[in-house]
C-alpha cells in the first residue's frame, strides 16, 4: 500500500514538473520574437536567444518530450490556457478602445508604441490587427486545443480504458506542432508592418493585399491545421480500437462521445481548410488568381489579375469553419452531459438521445456554412436552402438542452465549482443558440448580420457555451491531472465573477447590434444612429476588465492548488467512469490491470444499493 | 456574501453611464420592406424570449428544488422516450413554420425587383462610395478600369460613349426620391464591401466581380448614413456615405445642379 502511494507522489511530482518547464518554454519561445523588434544592428541577439531556446529544449528534453497522452494533455492545457489569457488581454485593448475612442493613452504608447503613436489615440491598423489576433488566438490556440487537444488527449485513454494512445509517437508530433504554428502567427506583432489585418475570416481579396503579417498567419493557420489532423487520426483509431473489454460504444460516456464525432469532423473539415489557405497563400505571394477576379484596381492600380472568384474562399472557408464552430461546441457538450450526472447523482437522461443529437448537430454542421454568406451576394434561393438546414440544426441542440434539464429533475444536487461552471454552460448555451434563430432567419440576418448582434452571439456559444465548458472540465478533472483539489471557495468566486462580467459584456452587444451598430468598427462615433451607444460600450468595456482581472483567481488556484491542495485521492467526486478507478494522477500506462467494464457510464443513485454511485468496472 | 456587495459597488458607475444608453433599439425603418423585416424580428424574439424565459425559470427551480438535502436520495431513471418525441418534434414544427415565416419576406426582398422608377449604380472602394446616375436616358455609360483616374474619374466612365453623357458620379453622396422604386447595382474595385443603411434593415456586400442587385422604396424623407459593413482595410471604420431621401422634386432639382456642377 505504501508502494503504491509512493508512485501517485512520484507521478503528482512529474506532472508538476511537466507544468514548469512547459512554462519555462512558452516564456523562452518568445524572446526570439521580441528580438525581431530590435534594430538591424542587433541581429546577434537574434540568433543568441534561439541558440537560449534550443540550449533550455535539450537541458529540459525528458520533461518536454513525452509520449504519455496524460503529459501531452497537460502541455496542451498549459500552452492554451497561456494562450487564452492572452487572446483576453487582445480584448481587453479592443474594449478599451471601443469604450473611450479617439482617447489619448500616454503610458500605453511607452509599452506598445506601434499600437499608439506619440503618446496618442489608437493605431486603426492596430486595432484591424487586434480583433483579428483575438479571434485567432481565441479560436485556433485556445478553444480548439483545450477543447481537442487537452481533454482529447487526456481522457480519451483514460476514459475507455487504454494504457495510451493507439499513436503515441503521432500523439507527440501533434503538440509541438502547437508552438511553432503560435510563433509563426504571432510573429506579425514583432514585424515592422504588423500583424494580420483581415479578420479572423481573412475574406478574399482583402488578406491578399496585406503585409507579411498575414502571410504568417496563413502559415501557421496551416501549421496548426496538420497539428488537428495528426490528432483527429489518432483519437478515430484509439477510440475505435483500443476499448476495455465490455466497453461497447453505446456504454461510452457522452465526452468519448463528442470527442470521437468531433475527430470525425477535424478529419474531414480541416483539410479543406488546409487546401484553401495554400491557395490563398499563392495568392498572396506567388501571383495567382484563385480568388481575384478581373479588373481588381487597388489604390488606383489595375490588378494583372484575372480568372478568380471572391466568393469562393467564403465557400471553402466557412466549410471548414462553420464546422469548426461545432468542433469547439460538442467537446464542451461532452464535458456538461460527463459533469451533470456526477453532482446531481442520477444517470445521464436520454442517453441514446443524446448520441444520436451529437450525431445529428455534425452530419447537419456540414450542410449549414453558408448561412454566413446570406449578404455575400450568393444567389438569394441558396440562402433559403441554407436557413432552412440552419433551422433545423436548432433541434438536435434543444434536444440536448431539455435532457440536461431532465438529468437535473429529481437530483441531488452539489454545486460544485465544476458543477456551477456547467450549469452556467447550460444557461449560457440556451442564449448562444437562441439568438443563433435571428441570424438563421435570412430576412433579420440582413439587418443583424456583421452587427455587433452577432459579436453576441458567437460570444455566448464560444465563451458562454465553450469557455464555461472548459472551465467545468478543468476543475473536474484537475484533480484526476495533478492529485490534488483546487480550492472549492476560490473555484466558486472565480465562476461567479466571470459569469456576472461576462454577461456584463456580452449581453448589451445585443442591444448594440440591434441599434445597428457594425463589428469591427475602430470608431463608432460619428455615425448618427449610433450617437447614444457610448455609455452602453463604456460599461462593457469595464466588465471586460474585471472579467480578465477576475481570471487572474484562477492561474492562482490553478499554481496554488499545485502544491498545496488538498490531497484527492483515486476517486473524490465518487464518480463511475474509468478515469475515476486508477490513481490520481494515474502512473504511466493508467491502469496496472486493465479493467472490465459492466455498465454504462451514469449508474447513480441505483435503487437497493448503498452507496449512489456504481462504478464501469465494478459487477453490480 | 461581502464579495457581491463589492460587485455591484464596483458596477454602480457602469449603471450610471448606462443611463444614456437606455434608449439604444432598432432605428427608424424608412422603406416599404423595413417594418416587414422588423414584424419578423418580433415575431422571433417573442419566440426566443418565450423559450429562453422557460428555460432559464426551469434551470434556477430544478437548483433549488432539488438541491442536496440530508437523506433524500436523487431518482433513478434513464429517460422516457415519449418526452423525447414530445421535445424533438415541437421546436422542429416551430422551426419550420419559422422558415416558411421567413421565406415569405426573403422573397419579398430578395427576389425578382418589382419594375423600378429608378435605377443607380454603387461601386464601393477602399474607402469611399461612388455613385452612378444614369441620367435621363436611363442608361448607365460604359466603364472601363483602365480609364480609372482616382481623383476625376474613379469608376473608369467613358466620357465618349452616347449614354455617358448625361451620367452623373458623386462620390459619397446618395440621394434617393420619395416612394419610388429604386434599383441598386453593387459593385466593388478591390476589396469586398459592405452597403448598410440601418434605417433600411438591408445590407448587401459589394464584391469585385460580381454585381449584386438590391431594391428599396423609401417612405420617409431625412438624411442617413451609410455604413461599411465589410472589413474592408484601415479605413474601413470610416467609409462612410450620407444618403438623403427626398421629395421626386426635390431630388431632380439636386440631379440638375449636380449634373451642371460635374459639367464645368
Amino acid at each position: 500500500m505504501s508502494g503504491a502511494s509512493h508512485t501517485t507522489h512520484d507521478a503528482a511530482d512529474g506532472m508538476r514538473k511537466v507544468v514548469n518547464s512547459q512554462l519555462i518554454f512558452l516564456g523562452l519561445l518568445f524572446v526570439p520574437l521580441l528580438s525581431l523588434l530590435l534594430p538591424a544592428q542587433a541581429a546577434w541577439i537574434r540568433w543568441g536567444s534561439l541558440a537560449v531556446l534550443a540550449a533550455a529544449v535539450v537541458v529540459m528534453r525528458r520533461t518536454l518530450f513525452s509520449s504519455d497522452h496524460k503529459v501531452i494533455g497537460v502541455q496542451f492545457l498549459i500552452t492554451s490556457l497561456v494562450m487564452l489569457f492572452v487572446g483576453g488581454l487582445l480584448a481587453a485593448l479592443i474594449r478599451l478602445q471601443l469604450g473611450w475612442p479617439n482617447q489619448a493613452w500616454p503610458w500605453l504608447g511607452k509599452i506598445l508604441p506601434g499600437g499608439f503613436p506619440e503618446g496618442g489615440p489608437m493605431d486603426p491598423t492596430f486595432y484591424n490587427m487586434l480583433f483579428t489576433m483575438h479571434g485567432s488566438i481565441m479560436i485556433f490556440f485556445a478553444i480548439i486545443p483545450l477543447l481537442v487537444g487537452v481533454f482529447g488527449n487526456y481522457l480519451i485513454p483514460l476514459k475507455i480504458g487504454a494504457g495510451d494512445m493507439a499513436f503515441p509517437k503521432l500523439n507527440m508530433y501533434s503538440y509541438w506542432l502547437v508552438p511553432p504554428a503560435i510563433a509563426v502567427v504571432c510573429a506579425g506583432f514583432f514585424m515592422e508592418s504588423g500583424a494580420a489585418a483581415g479578420g479572423w475570416t481573412a475574406y478574399a481579396p482583402l488578406s491578399t493585399t496585406l503585409g507579411p503579417g498575414q502571410v504568417c498567419w496563413i502559415v501557421g493557420v496551416i501549421i496548426l491545421g496538420s497539428s488537428s489532423i495528426m490528432g483527429a487520426a489518432n483519437y478515430l483509431t484509439t477510440i475505435i480500437n483500443l476499448r476495455a473489454p465490455g466497453m461497447s460504444f453505446f456504454r461510452l460516456p457522452l465526452a468519448i462521445w463528442a470527442l470521437f464525432i468531433t475527430a470525425i469532423m477535424v478529419l474531414l473539415a480541416t483539410p479543406v481548410l488546409a487546401s484553401a489557405l495554400i491557395l490563398l497563400l499563392l495568392d498572396s505571394t506567388a501571383g495567382t488568381s484563385f480568388f481575384l477576379p478581373a479588373g481588381l484596381v487597388i489604390d488606383g492600380v489595375v490588378q494583372a489579375r484575372a480568372g478568380g472568384q471572391v466568393l469562393l474562399w467564403q465557400h471553402l472557408f466557412w466549410f471548414y469553419s462553420h464546422p469548426a464552430v461545432y468542433i469547439m461546441i460538442l467537446p464542451a457538450m461532452g464535458i456538461v452531459s460527463e459533469i451533470l450526472p456526477v453532482f446531481a447523482r442520477k444517470p445521464l437522461f436520454g442517453y441514446h438521445s443524446m448520441v444520436y443529437a451529437i450525431m445529428g448537430i455534425a452530419l447537419l454542421g456540414f450542410l449549414v456554412w453558408a448561412h454566413h454568406m446570406f449578404t455575400s451576394g450568393m444567389n438569394p434561393t441558396l440562402g433559403t436552402s441554407f436557413m432552412v438546414s440552419t433551422m433545423v440544426i436548432a433541434v438536435p441542440s434543444a434536444i440536448k438542452t431539455f435532457n440536461w434539464l431532465g438529468t437535473l429533475w429529481r437530483g441531488s444536487i452539489q454545486l460544485t465549482t465544476p458543477m456551477l461552471h456547467a450549469i452556467a454552460f447550460v444557461s449560457m448555451f440556451v442564449i448562444g443558440g437562441l439568438t443563433g434563430i435571428f441570424a438563421a432567419s435570412t430576412p433579420v440576418d440582413l439587418y443583424l448580420h456583421d452587427t455587433y448582434f452577432i459579436v453576441g452571439h458567437l460570444h455566448y456559444v464560444l465563451f458562454g457555451g465553450s469557455l464555461f465548458g472548459i472551465f467545468a472540465g478543468v476543475t473536474f478533472w484537475y484533480p484526476k491531472m495533478f492529485g490534488r483539489m483546487l480550492n472549492e471557495r476560490l473555484g466558486k468566486i472565480h465562476c461567479a465573477l466571470t459569469f456576472i462580467c461576462f454577461n456584463a459584456v456580452m449581453f448589451p452587444m445585443f442591444i448594440l447590434g440591434i441599434a445597428g451598430m457594425p463589428r469591427r468598427i475602430y470608431d463608432y462615433t460619428a455615425y448618427t444612429h449610433l450617437a447614444q451607444v457610448g455609455g452602453l460600450n463604456r460599461m462593457m468595456s469595464v466588465a471586460a476588465f474585471v472579467l480578465v482581472a477576475a481570471q487572474v483567481l484562477f492561474i492562482i488556484n490553478f499554481f496554488r492548488s499545485l502544491a498545496h491542495g488538498k490531497v484527492a485521492g483515486q476517486n473524490p467526486w465518487q464518480a463511475n467512469t474509468l478515469e475515476w478507478a486508477t490513481a490520481s494522477p494515474p502512473p504511466h500506462g493508467n491502469f496496472t490491470t486493465t479493467p472490465t467494464v459492466y455498465h454504462g457510464p451514469y449508474e447513480y443513485s441505483v435503487p437497493g444499493r448503498k452507496e449512489d454511485w456504481l462504478a464501469q468496472n465494478v459487477k453490480a | 456574501m461581502g464579495w457581491l456587495a463589492a460587485l455591484g459597488a464596483l458596477f454602480a458607475p457602469a449603471s450610471a453611464w448606462a443611463q444614456d444608453g437606455m434608449r439604444v433599439w432598432l432605428p427608424q425603418a424608412v422603406t416599404t420592406t423595413a417594418p416587414v423585416i422588423d414584424r419578423l424580428f418580433y415575431v422571433v424574439l417573442a419566440i426566443t424570449g418565450a423559450v429562453f424565459i422557460g428555460v432559464q425559470l426551469t434551470l434556477v427551480y430544478f437548483l433549488i428544488r432539488y438541491r442536496r438535502r440530508p437523506g433524500v436520495r436523487a431518482g433513478y431513471t434513464h429517460g422516457n422516450n415519449l418526452v423525447e418525441v414530445v421535445w424533438t418534434a415541437i421546436p422542429a414544427i416551430i422551426l419550420v413554420w419559422l422558415s416558411l415565416r421567413s421565406q415569405q419576406v426573403w422573397s419579398q426582398v430578395r427576389g425578382t425587383p418589382p419594375p423600378p422608377d429608378l435605377e443607380v449604380a454603387i461601386t464601393a472602394q477602399q474607402f469611399a462610395w461612388n455613385i452612378h446616375y444614369p441620367g435621363a436616358d436611363r442608361r448607365f455609360g460604359r466603364t472601363d478600369a483602365s480609364l480609372i483616374d482616382e481623383a476625376s474619374n474613379p469608376i473608369g466612365l467613358d466620357r465618349t460613349d452616347p449614354t455617358a453623357q448625361d451620367d452623373l458620379v458623386s462620390v459619397n453622396q446618395l440621394h434617393l426620391p420619395l416612394n419610388q422604386t429604386v434599383l441598386i447595382h453593387l459593385k466593388a474595385k478591390d476589396v469586398i464591401h459592405s452597403f448598410f443603411v440601418p434605417q433600411f434593415r438591408l445590407k448587401q456586400d459589394a464584391v469585385p466581380g460580381i454585381t449584386s442587385r438590391m431594391w428599396v422604396q423609401p417612405t420617409t424623407a431625412g438624411n442617413f448614413d451609410i455604413a461599411c459593413a465589410e472589413l474592408c482595410g484601415l479605413g474601413h471604420y470610416r467609409m462612410r456615405g450620407f444618403l438623403t431621401i427626398e421629395s421626386p422634386e426635390e431630388f431632380q432639382n439636386w440631379l440638375t445642379q449636380s449634373l451642371a456642377e460635374q459639367a464645368l
